[in-house]
């Protein structure tokens, strides 16, 4: 049985002119420890993945409207407010985007990750404070004494992300999930991240969900990713084998706008690559049909009047029509 | 920014950073040793001074340094310097009661709304504005008027007509910060509804509420003297507004006797604004230097 199991989830959003399924139909599953990356533009339906795992779509704009996640055979969906405040931050743990705003400015560092610890392994507060100090030398925070008495402003944007990371995995979570924890960070800082994290979640044997639209990062840390497009499963498969062979045309299109570093600066220099369109409006998802239609050079009658169905080829798993 | 290399700066509580921009506004540094002043003169002149408040020693109305008494004596020829001793103590105990009554009322409104939202929201907020149109002077009169005019009805009274102000404030805060990412990752770590309000959200709403509680002891001393002066007030013990009433007869002949106790009152309540400006200063994140 897979640690983690997502059928056919499906999470709509009110809006004024109607209710539109920001998650349409996903499905997928996560083995103990692995690695899973979550890829796609803004807007595809990523965070609220996420959102959905933790139990926390925004109520009552959003509701999970069918479908089941299975954690350890435990279906969330139907789990009581209670049960899902007991697994959060416990056996699910997450990591925001915004290192500089995630943190209580008005606690200091070592006094939330103790708060984490006192709360679901009902530490005291000597031994939750000895602990998170314990976690801040973990995530290589020099000083971690003297550090966890210092406030989330006192701190750089790297070292924050530090103490979320020191957060999340303060009770060793079986799933972590990072939504984009490095985008706010510069890219020296981020490389140290990933390190990080990578370290971590071997040492912690945590599976990770990581949410980004980096295909590097993609690269570095996942085992097997899944590319998302209109709140719907566009491609999933190992990542070198996505990477290397992309069959859907939007993950083709995503590899392709990764700009190349060792081109030379030459007169003939291709221009960046770029998909035409952008992401239809929530309005129009869960439309009968393919939506990457109109961004596709590829698309053919069959695109307008049906959804794409999931097939298998080799270790993949796509929903287009053209492929094949 | 600091670097990953940098040792650990001295961690420096907001408490203290708070301290630091207070004491930075003079005006607020003088209204504050002015009220600490009045504050102790409150708790020490009375067993200090020897004159009993109500007890008549000398002529009415005789003017201020006449006879050993500094501030003269009252219609009724009581010390009028005890009196404004013992007055401080009714005076400041009722405005920071009321002041407190207020705000706790004004807190669990505010944060009840500004957290639940939804229809929740709704009735509270209705509930306080339908608080907000009725006249406070009136409204506070019938209900000193129905209970009795003892200190604790008029601390109470004056409490249920202020809180409405503390209440808005307190849920506009409420509904700004919940949307932060820091209340998310908390509920993402396992925090549970009255954790996010009580422990995660209401320290960082704090600081308007504190002014504004500040402001309202000021007000609420305010509104005392304006009940006593219309002898809606406990007979039993003397306040500053009281004085005034009692001595309002000779408002023109012998204008001294509600001069004294509205000087009192002008001062204190000067002082305590001042300090609450102060706060409002040393509080505010936008005019904080960082």
């Amino acid at each position: 049985m897979a640690l983690l199991e997502v059928q056919n989830l499906r999470v709509e959003l009110k809006t004024r002119e109607g209710i539109f399924p920001v998650i349409d139909d996903l499905s997928f599953s996560l083995e103990e420890g692995q690695n899973l990356a979550l890829v796609g533009e803004s807007g595809c339906g990523k965070s609220m993945t996420a959102l959905a795992l933790m139990g926390l779509v925004p109520h009552p704009v959003g509701r999970i409207a069918g479908g089941s996640i299975k954690f350890n055979g435990e279906d969330l969906v139907a789990a009581s407010d209670a049960r899902m405040r007991a697994i959060r931050g416990n056996d699910i743990s997450m990591i925001f985007q915004e290192p500089m705003t995630s943190l209580n400015p008005v606690y200091t560092t070592g006094e939330q990750i103790a708060e984490v610890l006192r709360r679901h392994q009902g530490l005291g507060r000597k031994a939750a404070w000895e602990n998170s100090v314990e976690l801040l030398d973990a995530v290589g925070i020099p000083t971690p004494r003297q550090r966890a008495e210092v406030y989330p402003h006192q701190m750089s944007g790297g070292q924050r992300q530090r103490v979320m990371i020191a957060m999340a995995l303060a009770c060793r979570p079986k799933i972590l999930i990072a939504d984009e924890p490095t985008t706010a960070l510069d890219v020296t800082v981020q490389a140290q991240i990933f390190d990080l994290l990578r370290d971590l979640e071997r040492e912690f044997g945590t599976a990770l969900i990581l949410i980004t639209h980096d295909m590097g990062a993609v690269v570095e840390m996942a085992d097997r990713m899944i590319v998302m497009y209109a709140g719907r499963k566009a491609e999933e498969g190992p990542v070198d084998a996505v990477i290397n062979t992309p069959l859907h045309p939007y993950t083709k299109g995503l590899i392709a706008c990764v700009p190349h570093l060792m081109d030379t600066i030459t007169e003939d220099r291709p221009e960046l690559f770029e998909i035409p369109g952008i992401v239809p409006p929530l309005s129009r998802f869960g439309e009968d049909a393919c939506l990457f239609r109109d961004r596709s050079d590829q698309c053919t009658q069959k695109c307008y009047e049906c959804r794409p169905a999931e097939v298998k080829i080799g270790e993949q798993i796509v929903a287009c029509w053209g492929a094949e | 920014m600091t670097d990953q290399t940098q040792p650990a700066p001295k961690a420096r509580s907001p408490l203290a950073e708070t301290a630091e921009m207070f004491l930075k506004n003079h005006a607020a540094v003088v209204a504050s040793i002015v009220l600490i002043a009045i504050i102790i003169a409150a708790i020490i002149g009375p067993p200090l001074y020897a004159d009993d408040p109500f007890e008549m020693v000398w002529a009415p109305f005789s003017p201020p340094g006449e006879e050993g008494f500094i501030l003269g004596t009252d219609y009724l020829g009581r010390d009028m310097l005890s009196m404004i001793l013992s007055g401080a103590r009714v005076s400041l105990a009722i405005g920071v009661t009321a002041a407190f009554v207020s705000v706790f009322i004004g807190i669990t409104i505010g944060a009840l709304a500004g957290f639940y939202r939804g229809w929740v929201e709704e009735v509270l907020m209705r509930f306080t504005e339908f608080f907000q149109v009725l006249p406070t002077l009136l409204f506070s009169m019938v209900i000193v008027a129905l209970f009795g005019a003892s200190l604790v009805t008029v601390t109470v009274a004056i409490g249920v007509v202020s809180w409405t102000a503390v209440a808005r404030i307190t849920r506009a805060e409420f509904l700004r910060i919940r949307e932060l990412e820091y209340v998310m990752a908390s509920r993402a770590a396992g925090a549970g509804n009255m954790k996010l309000m009580f422990a995660v959200i209401l320290p960082n709403a704090l600081p308007p509420i504190i002014v504004q509680a500040a402001l309202m002891v000021g007000t609420a001393i305010l509104f005392e003297a304006g009940l006593a002066f219309l002898g809606l007030t406990d007979p039993n013990v003397i306040s500053w507004g009281q004085i005034i009433g009692s001595n309002r007869e000779a408002i023109l002949s012998e204008p001294f006797a509600v001069t004294i106790p509205g000087v009192a009152i002008f001062i204190t309540v000067l002082a305590i604004s001042l300090v609450g400006d102060g706060l409002n200063d040393a509080l505010n994140p936008k005019l904080r230097a960082r």
